[in-house]
């Protein structure tokens, strides 16, 4: 019975030293934004604040400098708002269709195009940057929002398609046949019997096409200038632009404020996130 | 009853309906691969220009110092990155997996980090790491006037630092992936060799651990993946310096394409990073897609 007291106590102590590991950033984060630059200056990482002053989130929010203006993280959070939505949305609403018909519609070479979508999950992005900034300076949308946009949905769409093919194949062929019987066409059976049936997997989609979007910086520090860039370029400007004084308390404060729509995905709907995250390691 | 090119119209409506999207998705994969391949045999430089120069930018690209860094780099992040991540992953999930109280806030903890971007934890990372007034000042603080811990600045140990920050954001991933494993295993293989009275660690070692290699498989794969693109966290952590001690491809790419105007150099690099991720992924995806239809 002791050597079981003794192992119990032992695994603890890893679980909970590695979770302070995993949480002293976090604190860092919040504590340091909340310190005014003297604390900041004089005091060490792991000290609370003196108390709670919002000032670094205020300025990081609307006053402090990325780069040469000075309007602080809104105009970059508002951009990211703008564009992930429509993002999100329409790449979802495509994923469901190439799902469905990948999952319940299968055709002669339809593996085959599957197949070669979602390499586009896999491969590095890198090789599409220097032709994709050309096409869009071709149509106009070179640092535009809706640049953006496209892109995202170009990229994200071989990962929605896959979330929903692997949910769709596991509903039961009969469903469709039946109604097959009862004279539905495709787009029926899809808006009545399959598309009811989908909320789970909408919610795992949504979630992890916001997050992946939201959190993207590749895409927002190539196709974007001036007035299109995301919240990620935002606060790396901000956190890298050089002044004779660093304001670290306001650096911490811009990434409280990019982080906070994800995390609070995460905290209200952790379990679909993990399910994404599961999903996409395991394809196929 | 209905029209013939009603009938037929139903008959090809599937293929009319995944047309629009993978007309885009084999444009924008193959067609923008075929491009920036086109690209990497041209002399580009600023701007693209199509005068064909065979192998140089490959060639100028081997030759190149800051490129044999970057892979280096490469080869030091993707070896540690993937060897901690897996074991730290796997000693969480089994830990995890000893019917302990409070499990689900401990999984919440471990994996919120992966919730963030590399922009904001790269950041936060930053700062813990500054040799002025985070972690070094922390422990001098604490009466240790001798210690340094200036690796973000240091030419020889910043790549480490990425590791670091690396670990601490996918660990916890690798956790989940692993939790999920260890939740599918039969309870009843379990029973019967702790009946044969084997202990814990040993079942673990020789029963368990490697009945979960397709995990370790695709999760190995999805870290190599990540470790090959990883440039967020480069740029947020190190921006690639000191210098281009920090330099990973993905780096080396963005700095040659978009600020030096040296595009065809740019082109080049990313041509030989889609060759190393498909050489991982495309097995993978063949035996996925295969062994599924058995």
């Amino acid at each position: 019975m002791n050597s079981r007291h003794v192992h119990r106590i032992a695994i603890w102590s890893v679980l909970i030293l590695f979770a302070v590991f995993f949480l002293v950033p976090l604190y860092v984060m919040v504590a340091t934004s909340l310190k005014d630059m003297d604390q900041v200056r004089g005091g060490s990482l792991l000290d609370l604040p003196n108390g709670l002053d919002f000032g670094a989130w205020r300025k990081a929010w609307s006053e402090a400098c990325t780069g040469t203006d000075c309007g602080g993280l809104k105009p970059f959070f508002v951009n990211s708002l703008l564009m992930v939505i429509p993002a999100v949305l329409i790449s979802t609403a495509l994923g469901a269709v190439n799902g469905y018909v990948f999952a319940k519609w299968r055709f002669k070479g339809s593996e085959l195009m599957f197949g070669l979508m979602l390499f586009g999950a896999f491969m590095p992005l890198q090789v599409v940057l220097l032709p994709m900034s050309q096409v869009l300076g071709w149509f106009n949308l070179a640092d535009s929002i809706w640049g953006l946009v496209i892109v995202h949905v170009l990229v994200g769409l071989a990962t929605t398609t896959l979330f929903f093919r692997n949910y769709y194949v596991s509903l039961p062929d009969e469903l469709i046949r039946a109604a097959m019987l009862d004279g539905a066409g495709f787009w029926r059976i899809f808006w009545r019997i399959v598309l009811p049936l989908s909320t789970p997997i909408l919610v795992v989609t949504l979630i992890w096409q916001f997050t992946a979007i939201w959190n993207d910086f590749l895409f927002g520090v190539v196709f974007s200038a001036g007035d299109a860039k995301p919240v990620t370029v935002g606060l790396n400007n901000m956190a890298n632009t050089s002044s004779s004084v660093k304001e670290y308390n306001v650096d911490m404060a811009a990434a409280m404020i990019a982080a906070l729509p994800t995390l609070l995905i995460y905290v209200l709907a952790g379990k679909y996130f993990v399910r994404g995250l599961t999903a996409g390691a395991v394809k196929g | 009853m209905s029209s013939p090119f009603a009938t037929r119209l139903a008959r090809w409506m599937p293929r009319l309906a995944v047309a629009p999207g993978f007309a885009l998705s084999f444009a924008f994969i193959y067609g923008l691969i075929a491009w920036n391949g086109v690209l990497s045999f041209s002399a580009s430089r600023l701007l693209p220009n199509y005068e064909f120069v065979g192998l140089a930018q490959y060639v100028a690209l081997f030759e190149s110092e800051r490129w044999r860094v970057a892979l280096v780099n490469l080869g030091i992040f993707s070896g540690l990155f993937i060897g901690v991540g897996l074991a730290l992953g796997l000693l969480l999930a089994i830990l995890l997996d000893q019917k302990i109280r409070a499990e689900g806030a401990l999984r919440t903890i471990y994996l919120y980090p992966m919730a963030l971007s590399f922009i904001v934890t790269g950041t936060a990372w930053k700062w813990i790491l500054n040799p002025g007034l985070g972690l070094e000042h922390l422990v001098r603080g604490w009466g240790f006037e001798s210690f340094t811990f200036d690796w973000l600045v240091n030419p020889d140990m910043a790549i480490y630092t990425v590791v670091i920050a690396g670990v601490w954001q996918s660990a916890g991933f690798v956790m989940a992936l692993f939790l999920a494993g260890l939740r599918g295993i039969d309870d009843s293989i379990l029973k019967a060799a702790q009946i044969d009275g084997a202990t814990l660690p040993r079942i673990y070692w020789r029963i368990i651990i490697p009945s979960l290699r397709p995990v370790f498989f695709s999760t190995l794969l999805v870290l190599a993946h990540i470790s090959i693109k990883s440039f967020d966290l480069v740029m947020a952590l190190t921006a690639g310096g000191p210098g281009f001690a920090t330099d990973m491809p993905a780096t080396f790419m963005y700095a040659m394409s978009f600020s030096r105007g040296q595009i065809g150099l740019g082109a080049a690099s990313a041509t030989i990073m889609l060759c190393t991720v498909a050489a991982i992924v495309v097995p993978y995806l063949y035996s996925e897609l295969r062994g599924e239809r058995r």
